[in-house]
């Protein structure tokens, strides 16, 4: 076994770790998280990927190191606007849950200061 | 087994270690520290794999700016804690979650033992063609030469997730400050922090900006640096975020992606292709287009973290 597939293997690891917590978590948040897991899976099976390519004494294939930089930025740019969507949603309906019966339990309960 | 093998399993081991705690505490909070902490840890993984120009874009923005988002929204979201958990779903729907969770984990296993040998590489291409574009490290001119469009479509698609967020802002705060109003107390820890690191994180972050051409670094990685210290002077209450009705502000937020497209267009005349340099050109063209990318990323990522709209705007 070598780095890039001892890598490789926690990559698919993390992709299975946080697809079960994004599944069982039932706070937004929590799903943000376990989405985020994935994508660094996903990032870092990419990136095992690059160092297998390495070349003329290169130490990984620059291209997709490259596309992961950009990959890591919209990666967090897209966090940024799930978070803003669900800090939205608790203070407009004074909770965050995603469940179907939401809009009464928050009129039952309205949100305090 | 070597001793760098032996680091390597035990980084391994560690970085899965919190993942299953992100997933499985139960505080939220605790759950957004343990993904900081997986973020600083996968930095080092991207030194393991010789990705250091990854490495500092995974600590600056994956352990730094996405824990500070995080961590402000735990703590906004933590009443909620305690009605969630009652939705937690029951045994079988958990069980079922876990089984499609390790059949995915077990298809990429597969996929990565089934991996071609010798591994199809573009390395000899991008340093047989390094010396057209004037810059030295190979993850630069990828970003800004051969694959310039995606860097185009980066920029702009950050610049969507913004106005994204600055439109979840109520009517009445339309064109008003991002964020709560911060009371950090003057004389504390984090309003002295807010005075050493800024001037020490300026310069670290113009200087991982400007050896990016020719080593480890860059636009993105020191522009996240700039913002993280925009940022620290904001939570300490020493600077207000710009109200989002700034003329400046937008002017700023759309330059680096404008003069990125007219650069690009340019191309097509003067070198035969949309965003292609004419010859000799490209290392000035390269830097302008990163000094004008650079204030519209620190002014984006800063103002992401910062959020929408939620105060009135000045009179």
């Amino acid at each position: 076994m070598n780095t890039p597939t001892l890598f490789g293997l926690c990559a698919a690891a993390l992709v299975g770790v946080g697809l079960y917590g994004m599944i069982v978590n039932p706070q937004p948040l929590r799903k943000i998280l376990a989405f985020n897991l994935i994508g660094s899976g996903v990032f870092l099976l990419f990136g095992a990927i690059a160092r297998r390519g390495a070349a003329v004494g290169m130490g990984g294939d620059p291209v997709p190191q490259a596309l992961l930089i950009t990959g890591i930025v919209v990666a967090f740019s897209a966090t940024a606007l799930a978070v803003a969507l669900v800090r939205r949603l608790f203070d407009e309906a004074g909770s965050a849950t995603l469940a179907a019966e939401a809009p009464a339990k928050a009129k039952a309960d309205p949100p305090t200061p | 087994m070597t001793l760098a093998l032996a680091v390597d399993i035990g980084l391994a081991l560690l970085i899965l270690a919190l993942a299953g705690w992100t997933i499985a505490v139960r505080d939220t909070f605790a759950s957004v520290i343990g993904l900081v902490a997986y973020g600083l840890l996968l930095a080092l993984v991207w030194v393991r794999l010789a990705a250091p120009d990854v490495a500092l874009t995974e600590a600056a923005i994956g352990g730094g700016l996405t824990g500070a988002l995080l961590i402000s929204a735990a703590a906004r979201l933590r009443r909620t804690e305690a009605a969630a958990r009652a939705e937690r779903p029951g045994a079988l729907a958990r069980t079922l979650a876990a089984v499609l969770a390790a059949t995915v984990t077990a298809a990429l296993v597969i996929c990565v033992l089934a991996l071609p040998d010798p591994a199809p590489t573009l390395a000899p291409a991008a340093v047989a063609n390094l010396a057209a574009t004037g810059v030295g490290n190979p993850v630069t001119a990828v970003l800004l030469a051969y694959r310039a469009m995606d860097t185009l479509l980066e920029a702009i698609v950050v610049l969507f997730a913004l106005l994204g967020v600055w439109s979840l802002a109520p009517d009445r705060a339309w064109g008003g400050y991002p964020g709560p109003p911060r009371h950090a107390d003057p004389d504390g820890i984090l309003a002295w922090l807010a005075r050493i690191l800024p001037p020490i994180g300026i310069i670290v972050g113009l200087y991982i900006f400007w050896i990016g051409a020719d080593l480890p670094g860059g636009k993105f990685q020191g522009a996240t640096i700039l913002a993280a210290m925009w940022l620290l002077v904001i939570g300490a209450g020493l600077a207000e975020p710009p109200p989002v009705s700034r003329t400046w502000l937008r002017v700023l937020l759309v330059a680096g992606p404008l003069v990125f497209i007219a650069i690009g267009f340019a191309g097509s005349i003067t070198a035969g292709a949309v965003l292609a340099y004419p010859e000799g050109y490209a290392k000035p063209l390269i830097l302008a287009i990163e000094i004008a990318l650079m204030p519209t990323l620190v002014l984006t990522l800063a103002l992401l973290v910062a959020g929408a709209p939620q105060r009135t705007p000045p009179r």
